[in-house]
């Protein structure tokens, strides 16, 4: 059967390698849903970076606890940091049930960083692991821009260099590349460390992989049970094709 | 059990409930010799099915409101039991819908299914296949992603482009707005839930009784009522039921291997079923760099643009467009060769057919590539070749060397 399935997506791949691509390149990322420990360490490196300006209202606390092992009490002690000012004026505790929402106003935002600040809920799944995970990993130091840092994947993003404080900064170093059109471009051929950050290269890399991990995960929780479901499904339909199969060839036994 | 035929007798006496079960399934005689195309016909009614029934379900959770229609969505994918698996089985389902019809289709063009008497059965079928785009087209509007929302842009647009001053006043009558907003969104939703199904489901049982009343061709394009025997029976025809709905159950459990492996493995289908800016929420403000239909409308995507823009208007992108689909419903007028299947009909046939179905498949692909120099080229002689095959039906019977029709099915 899986070769079945195999050879009919195998028949469709020419038609299903339509890229997303704007040409740039993306660092693979090796992302593991199984893992548990990574998925906690990515979903607290996600409340902690990501969710004082980025809402994901898709998602709720309370999945955290069902999806990725945690106890009700660890998720609202250590993930959940904003206040539910909904019903009370003071403000309380954000439920664990409740929607991961932020603070920030949109107003606000458009005027801090020049831009509305996008849900992450699915950005997962409209941008691909791979991109997150360069996106992530490119600030480099650029005095032209207002918060002091530009990006490789997304050039002249507003987001500033959020994670400073884990990676450090670092700067471009270039290179001469002859482009299309017969003009030299400077071309960024890697980074250079400025100044050291909490974690080294490579724990920040794992760092980032893990917060890629959680947010392919958020971007659909489904997908911790689909394949296993769908494995009992395929079992079903073989089984059930040779009886139906049985069943046609009685029928069809007295007929020539 | 007595009381069970008692109560049929009831009914049957105030409705025909025996005699429609009779004339339709038990007694209705149909070719023994129908081969793997013939699937298509059931399978697509079961996708109907799946794609009411989980249509239904997702109408109890979406909100179709410019604000909440995206999340809505994702609400259905997280907090609702099972809703990413009634989604995602919505979503694949649209495309197994076109897959199936477009077999289902082919089939008949292998086949001359469209020729007398069954010219009636294959325009009722076109009408289906119209009224399915435009549910299609509705429907993709619904999650209120970036290609949603600018793909029914493009779409209403086409519209705009009705000279003689009516296209602008016409899109915008289609709209309810001056652009793609929560107006547009509401009627689409009204006209994908109620109104084209409605109409989709007339067409559908009109099309079973249109080919009741014909019966089905076959393989061997052979009219099976020619040879009847004694009791007035087709001599080479077998009872609808059981013989093909065992049958046709080993088909459905096949497809849905196919099926399920898309829905619980690749729901997303590499882009070509859901794609990637679809998880982007719908702005306005925002033009996607490259905005390409779903697969199913990619051919007709690629003659639009492979058609020059005519004193600064895209109309005649747009007639030739429609003339693609309009074309279908005088294909039984066109091809005037005595000979239905493709067993027997000469070389230029099988030639001209392979050229077209390619051709199709070649511009579904163009559809779905941003548009070059290069690629523009290669979508205008598609879309000729494209054309060129209704040409060849009309001259290829006047020296086509046919095989002699047996008299009886050959399997």
């Amino acid at each position: 059967m899986k070769k079945l399935i195999t050879a009919f997506l195998m028949t469709m791949m020419p038609v299903l390698v339509m890229a997303a691509g704007d040409g740039m390149h993306n660092d693979k990322v090796d992302i593991d849903l199984s893992n548990k420990a990574s998925l906690q360490n990515g979903a607290k490196l996600f409340v902690t970076y990501c969710l004082s300006c980025h809402s994901a209202k898709a998602m709720r606390y309370n999945r955290l606890v069902s999806d990725l092992g945690m106890t009700q009490e660890q998720v609202e002690k250590n993930l959940i940091f904003t206040s539910d000012f909904s019903k009370k004026e003071d403000g309380e505790a954000t439920k664990v049930g409740s929607l991961m929402e932020v603070a920030m106003q949109a107003r606000d935002a458009k005027q801090w960083f020049g831009t509305k600040i996008p849900d992450l809920s699915v950005v997962a799944r409209s941008r691909g692991a791979d991109w997150l995970y360069t996106y992530l990993r490119t600030f480099y130091i650029d005095k032209s821009r207002p918060y002091g840092v530009n990006n490789q994947r997304f050039p002249s993003v507003g987001m500033p260099h959020v994670m400073w404080e884990l990676e450090g900064f670092k700067k471009a170093v270039y290179e001469d590349h002859k482009g299309a059109d017969g003009k030299v471009h400077k071309v960024i051929s890697g980074f250079e460390t400025v100044v050291p950050g909490k974690l080294s290269t490579v724990e920040f890399d794992n760092a980032m992989r893990d917060l890629v991990n959680y947010m392919v995960y958020m971007g659909e929780p489904a997908l911790l049970v689909r394949k296993t479901i769908g494995v009992w499904v395929m079992l079903f339909l073989v089984l059930f094709f040779f009886v139906a199969y049985a069943m046609k060839k009685e029928f069809w036994k007295d007929l020539h | 059990m007595d009381k069970l035929v008692a109560l049929l007798g009831w009914v049957d006496e105030r409705f025909p409930l025996s005699k429609m079960w009779r004339e339709h399934l038990s007694e209705y005689y149909a070719p023994k010799n129908f081969n793997f195309w013939y699937y298509f016909g059931s399978l697509a009614i079961l996708v109907f099915v799946l794609q009411i029934v989980t249509g239904i379900v997702l109408t109890m959770y979406y909100k179709p409101d410019g604000d909440m229609a995206f999340f809505s969505v994702e609400y259905i994918m997280r907090d609702v039991n099972w809703g990413w698996l009634i989604r995602y089985m919505h979503s694949t389902g649209a495309s197994a819908f076109f897959l199936v019809i477009y077999l289902h289709m082919f089939r008949g063009l292998m086949y001359g299914s469209y020729k007398k008497p069954r010219e009636l059965l294959w325009i009722l079928g076109v009408l289906i296949y119209l009224a399915m785009m435009a549910e299609a087209f509705f429907g993709y509007l619904l999650p209120w992603g970036q290609m949603s929302f600018w793909g029914a842009q493009v779409i209403v647009n086409l519209f705009a482009a009705v000279p003689f001053g009516i296209g602008e006043p016409l899109s915008e009558w289609i709209r309810g707005d001056f652009v793609i907003s929560d107006a547009t969104l509401n009627r689409f939703f009204a006209f994908h839930v109620i109104a084209v199904p409605f109409v989709l489901a007339a067409l559908i049982v009109v099309h079973i009784l249109a080919l009741h009343e014909v019966g089905s061709n076959n393989p061997d394009g052979i009219e099976i009522k020619k040879n009847k025997g004694p009791d007035g029976i087709p001599l080479d025809g077998i009872p609808f039921h059981p013989y093909y709905t065992v049958k046709d159950i080993v088909g459905v459990v096949v497809f849905f291997i196919f099926f399920f492996a898309v829905v619980f493995f690749a729901p997303e289908m590499g882009g070509y079923f859901i794609e990637p800016p679809n998880f982007d929420q719908a702005d306005p403000l925002k033009t996607p760099a490259h905005i390409a239909p779903v697969w199913y409308f990619t051919p007709f995507y690629a003659m639009l643009r492979a058609v020059p823009p005519m004193l600064g208007s895209q109309f005649p992108g747009v007639m030739v467009m429609g003339a693609a689909i309009v074309v279908l419903f005088f294909l039984p007028w066109i091809d005037r060769s005595p000979v239905k299947s493709i067993r027997y009909r000469g070389n230029s046939f099988k030639i001209a057919l392979g050229v077209f179905v390619v051709s199709f498949v070649i511009l579904g692909w163009l559809g779905t590539q941003p548009s070059t120099p290069g690629m523009t080229i290669l979508a205008q002689i598609f879309t000729i070749l494209y054309f060129a095959y209704f040409v060849a039906l009309w001259f290829i019977p006047k020296f086509e060397k046919t095989k002699p029709v047996p008299e009886r099915l050959t399997s």
